[in-house]
């Protein structure tokens, strides 16, 4: 089985982040820049499977040349190799431009199955999977807790708000995965020197027959109109307990009209 | 005016507070249309008259239930090539999301998630990086397809009689390979749907144990709201992975949030930090929690819990 594993580069959440000024997009020149956390789980999954089925596992990304170094990190986790779109004209993509250039990337893999994170921790539109499978013509099961591999029958467990449900298809797939489906590994010392000798293949916007102007900001089907940082909360009133902090906090919630 | 399609989100045979708070934004945008993708319309019809659908679709077949997304995005939008609405509004949640993203590549139509407002003009407010940046955004490409995210406006009634009208739906092998073979509803009592709630009670760290948590439940049961959990309180096992609040988890903004023993981690406030009220009990005094609390408790919460327990039911 060949899987795919898309992982993309995002500014650490745990770390303010910003829109630039200029041309509205994600700040990436100011910030740390690291694998999205789901995208871990993403390849845990997969690496657990070809370590039960044997297979290959490929790292896809599509972002700016500094990307690699998310990719080599990446790599140290186990898998094959990876695959890195990057092109100055991608520069704004939407995400239905960006559906077209990943998909088109997929197909030149030929992958039983992708395996991706459920959202991405910038943009959290969730929108991927269904998007590609749009396009692709393949079965998405999104949003797992649980995945199961039978042969070429896949089953996962998605998670709703009222409960999961179970849903299966069969290969080739597009899989999304929450973080409750497994524990990623840490890339070992010799995964590490391992992934620097992984083959890494870089493709342009014209190696997938993708024009330019179907692109960026060219090519984007939304714009950003204006952005500002909110003001932030201000510090209310803080009291110490005392014998009578549970009163205190309901007297508040009264005079609020919560009770 | 022009109609403005709104895909209906209900479970168990009720509609969810977001299709009435969408249905609400609907109206000042054109003549509101409920749409609904699988299950029976009839129990819903009325409930979405009482907040203005002028016209509910209803696309009942077994297909749309026993597929995942697919079958409903496809007729979703052979809908909207029929009618062209001036506006379709989807709710902000899983599902909702995936529907929107497929009819945006069906369509090659742009497309805006975690909307909290919508203008004539079609410029989208929505807030991103952890309700830290405000973005005003607009489809530049085909109609506005937005989704809204829940508890951004409150609902309005404007009661009148919708005319219902059934869609043929015919779906193809194409939108039928992901097969929906179960559902299983976990228990939640009768508490509301965290995303959804007004009031939310949280637990962190502090909480100690999947034990204690029954403290938070309490609380949260005599405010009526709906439980959430820090992700640090679902990483040690107190509490279910789907109330986790954060940046990975759950994105609430409620009217009242309740930060019990949570420190308030980056992490954490990216969940919960457009809420409209804060209040937090916290045995740290210099617990980052209390820099966005309108009114913080430094103190035991063990203590301070139990006896505003006690308060609520003496003051009702």
């Amino acid at each position: 089985m060949k899987i795919v594993v898309l992982v993309k580069q995002v500014p650490d959440s745990g770390a303010e982040r910003y829109l630039r000024t200029d041309d509205n997009t994600v700040d990436r020149g100011s910030a740390n820049n690291v694998i999205n956390e789901m995208d871990e789980y993403a390849l845990e999954e997969a690496l657990k499977l070809q370590e039960a089925n044997g297979g290959e596992v490929v790292v896809l990304t599509m972002g700016p040349e500094k990307s690699t170094e998310s990719i080599r990190k990446a790599l140290s986790m186990g898998p094959d190799g990876a695959v890195l779109v990057t092109d100055e004209a991608l520069h704004g993509s939407c995400a239905v431009a960006t559906s077209k250039v990943l998909a088109a990337a997929i197909a030149q893999q030929n992958a039983d199955l992708v395996i991706c994170g459920a959202e991405s921790t910038d943009g959290r539109v969730q929108v991927m999977p269904h998007m590609l499978a749009e396009r692709l013509g393949i079965a998405a099961l999104t949003g797992a807790r649980k995945l199961t591999v039978d042969g070429s029958t896949l089953t996962i467990e998605r998670q709703t708000d009222e409960g999961f449900e179970v849903v299966t298809a069969s290969t080739p797939a597009i899989v999304s995965v929450w973080d409750t489906i497994n524990e990623p590994r840490y890339p070992s010392f010799k995964g590490i020197m391992a992934a620097k000798k992984k083959p890494l293949q870089t493709l342009a916007l014209a190696d997938l027959g993708v024009a330019a102007g179907e692109v960026g900001f060219d090519g984007a089907t939304s714009t950003v109109v204006e952005h500002n940082k909110r003001p932030p909360r201000q510090a209310g009133h803080k009291v110490e307990a005392g014998d009578d902090g549970g009163v205190k906090l309901v007297e508040f919630l009264a005079s609020e009209k919560f009770v | 005016m022009a109609e403005v399609l709104v895909v209906v989100e209900a479970a168990q045979g009720a509609v969810k507070k977001v299709t009435l708070e969408m249905l609400t934004l609907a109206r000042d945008l054109g003549e509101p249309s409920a749409v609904v993708l699988g299950g029976s319309a009839a129990d819903l019809v009325d409930r979405l008259g009482e907040v203005g659908a002028q016209k509910v679709y209803a696309a009942e077949h077994a297909d749309l239930d026993g597929y995942l997304v697919a079958p409903k995005a496809t007729v979703l939008a052979a809908l909207i090539q029929r009618v062209s609405p001036a506006a379709v509004l989807l709710a902000s949640t899983q599902e909702g999301k995936e529907i929107a993203g497929r009819v945006a590549v069906k369509l090659d139509n742009g497309l805006l998630t975690d909307v909290v407002t919508l203008g004539t003009d079609g410029v989208a407010t929505q807030t991103v990086f952890a309700g830290s940046t405000i973005v005003k955004s607009k489809v530049t490409k085909g109609l506005p397809l937005v989704t809204v995210r829940p508890n951004s406006l409150t609902p309005a009634p404007s009661p009148v009689s919708p005319s219902v009208e059934q869609l043929d739906v015919a779906v193809a092998d194409q939108d039928k390979l992901a097969q929906v073979v179960d559902r299983k509803v976990e228990a939640k009592g009768a508490r509301p749907e965290l995303s959804e709630a007004s009031i939310v009670v949280s637990g962190g760290r502090g909480v100690g144990s999947a034990d204690n948590f029954k403290l938070v439940e309490e609380f949260a049961d005599l405010l009526g709201g709906a439980v959430g959990a820090s992700r640090a309180a679902v990483d040690s096992g107190f509490y279910p992975h789907q109330f986790q609040i954060g940046q990975t988890g759950k994105t609430v903004s409620p009217q009242l949030y309740v930060a019990l023993g949570i420190s308030g981690a980056i992490q954490h406030r990216a969940g919960m930090q457009t809420s409209k009220t804060i209040v937090a009990v916290n045995k740290d005094a210099e617990a980052p929690i209390f820099e966005l609390a309108d009114f913080g408790v430094v103190g035991d919460l063990f203590k301070v819990v139990p006896q505003a327990a006690e308060e609520v039911r003496k003051r009702k």
